[in-house]
């Protein structure tokens, strides 16, 4: 603080300290300390706000607790955005490796226009495009059926399945672009030492490669999981009858009970399992939160 | 320089099998625009025909949403620079357990849902109108509530990259400034502001764009106010018509523009530091 005074003098110190201030406090930390208050209070019409029934309770969080739909949903959607996250991983990795160490420089900056142009679109038409293409006589099932490779057309949109699609779809270049970051920072002639010394080339990955990558794992992978479990728009235009995600029955308790306050209890589910997730990868990569964060 | 191997051609398929996957589904979502049926599909193709686009024209909740988008993105812009600039100059300029504080509960919105982000804000402006007991329109939920949200993550990305630009810049500068007698005013405006504007610039872009396409934190802060990507979404969910993908395509053309323009320039700055 006194390093900032000196620097930038006091009308300056007070307008930064001003501006974080409130972006920490009342945007962030506030918010979510009430979330959290919230998610202890009963739902009670607006005349008995403050009376004797206005007290905290476990109630909300009960009533996650004793509906075995609600949790399976839950763990469906944790073990979905995982699988996800995988697939994530298994697809951008070649891919980051590739970019980083294989391909030509002189492409890169047209192969990462390209790249940028569907991580621009938004996800609401990133997933709207995969609704059109798996339907059941859309043109997925027409050209396979054209290239001889199914008898019968396929219903994509069932189960978990659709949802699956369009969330790889949607967050892959999430996980792409800090493998690429993480990878390219690592000097090629360690993976020519191991290769000189011998080492099969899967060697080579096991043990140079991806343990420099770790960071980058671990960012896209928080931000695979985040976005997946907090996807609205792909299980919305996606889900079949039998895929509920957890973030649909929020949805529920927020517009259509008109429950904010169970809303919150189930919201605040939600920000403990991130909070989990970003703190168990945190530990298994040992990377800092600054190594996550971009 | 890595020589070149027998596999390299199968990481060249790789490459262009994951480009197509990217951008074949936008391609047959844009195509789809030009089909003349009323589910929006390019199979079976029935004709050509531009009657989504004349459609999608003369929607006027359509234009309304445009308008919605861009006041908020727009807004956002202008909040959450300012603010990400401060947070960052003061987290560089702090260290210690107080600087790690602070700089987790920055980077957390990055890694917050987008629907609790949206939750927790519309509770905590509800709870403050309650408390206060006034039905000021700024408690109820509304487009300036989805702008508060908004800002709460987007100011995080411009923290982070103007903090980066921090990293490359000289401090012997501005004390020399204070001692040649200029006063800290001028130091910010004519030292450290310029060494951070492509920070800024580029912290303005993705904020402008992120806040284009948000969807969780505007769906629940918005009340009753449409914005481009709630409209898109509402009309997929009732009435689905190719217009959808006439804005599709006209978005992903604005797009695909912005991002040549922004090529063109990057290449021909990096020309000319070579020419020097």
């Amino acid at each position: 603080m006194k390093d900032l005074l000196n620097r930038y003098g006091l009308l300056l110190t007070t307008v930064f300290a001003v501006l974080t201030g409130f972006w920490i406090l009342v945007l962030v930390v506030l918010p979510n300390i009430y979330l959290f208050e919230h998610s202890f209070k009963p739902y009670l019409p607006v005349a008995e706000l403050g009376g004797p029934k206005d007290v905290y309770s476990l109630d909300n969080y009960l009533t996650f607790f004793r509906s075995p739909i609600h949790i399976s949903v839950f763990v469906w959607t944790v073990v979905y955005s995982a699988l996800v996250t995988v697939i994530c991983f298994l697809i951008a990795y070649p891919l980051a490796y590739y970019l980083s160490k294989v391909s030509a420089r002189a492409l890169l900056p047209t192969i990462f226009l390209l790249l940028f142009i569907p991580l621009w679109v938004s996800e609401v038409l990133r997933s709207f495009a995969w609704f059109i293409i798996l339907a059941l006589k859309g043109p997925l099932n027409a050209s396979l059926l054209g290239l001889g490779i199914i008898e019968d057309p396929v219903r994509w949109i069932s189960g978990f399945r659709g949802v699956i699609i369009g969330l790889v779809y949607t967050y892959v270049l999430f996980m792409l672009f800090p493998l690429y970051n993480a990878i390219q920072s690592l000097d090629t002639n360690q993976i020519e030492a191991a290769e000189d010394l011998g080492a099969p080339w899967w060697r080579t990955h096991w043990r140079v490669i991806l343990p420099h990558a770790k960071p980058g794992i671990a960012s896209g992978s928080v931000m695979v999981f985040m976005l997946s479990a907090g996807s609205i728009l792909v299980p919305t235009l996606l889900a079949s009858t039998n895929s509920r995600w957890f973030t649909e029955i929020i949805q529920q308790w927020m517009f259509e009970s008109q429950d904010w306050n169970t809303g919150s209890a189930y919201a605040f589910l939600l920000l403990i399992l991130c909070t989990v997730f970003v703190s168990v990868v945190m530990r298994v990569f040992r990377v800092k939160l600054s190594d996550i964060a971009k | 320089m890595r020589q070149v191997r027998s596999t390299d051609w199968l990481f060249h398929l790789y490459l262009v099998l994951f480009l197509a996957y990217m951008l074949v589904p936008l391609i047959v979502m844009g195509g789809a625009a030009f089909n003349d049926s009323r589910f929006p599909s390019v199979y079976p193709w029935v004709g050509w025909t531009d009657r989504w686009f004349v459609e999608l024209w003369a929607d006027k909740r359509m234009w309304n949403a445009f308008a919605n988008t861009i006041y908020v993105a727009l807004a956002v812009v202008a909040i959450s620079v300012p603010i990400g600039t401060a947070a960052a100059i003061v987290i560089n300029s702090i260290a210690g357990t107080t600087r790690s504080v602070l700089y987790a509960l920055m980077v957390a919105p990055i890694l917050t849902p987008g629907a609790v982000i949206g939750i927790s804000t519309l509770l905590f402006w509800n709870g403050v109108g309650n408390a206060a007991g006034s039905e000021f329109f700024l408690f109820k939920a509304g487009l300036h509530m989805s702008v508060l949200g908004q800002v709460s993550f987007i100011a995080a990305f411009v923290m982070l990259l103007v903090l980066a630009r921090l990293q490359s810049f000289d401090r012997g500068l501005e004390e020399a400034a204070l001692d040649l007698g200029a006063s800290h005013s001028q130091v910010m405006r004519r030292i450290l502001l310029p060494h951070l504007y492509p920070a800024i610039g580029a912290g303005a872009a993705i904020g402008f764009f992120q806040s284009i396409e948000n969807f969780n934190v505007t769906l629940f802060t918005r009340g009753t106010y449409d914005t481009l990507t709630v409209y898109v979404f509402s009309k997929v969910r009732t009435g689905i018509t190719p217009t959808i993908n006439a804005l599709a395509l006209i978005m992903i053309t604005a797009t695909l523009l912005g991002a040549v323009g922004y090529e063109i320039i990057r290449r021909r700055r990096e020309r000319r530091l070579a020419g020097r």
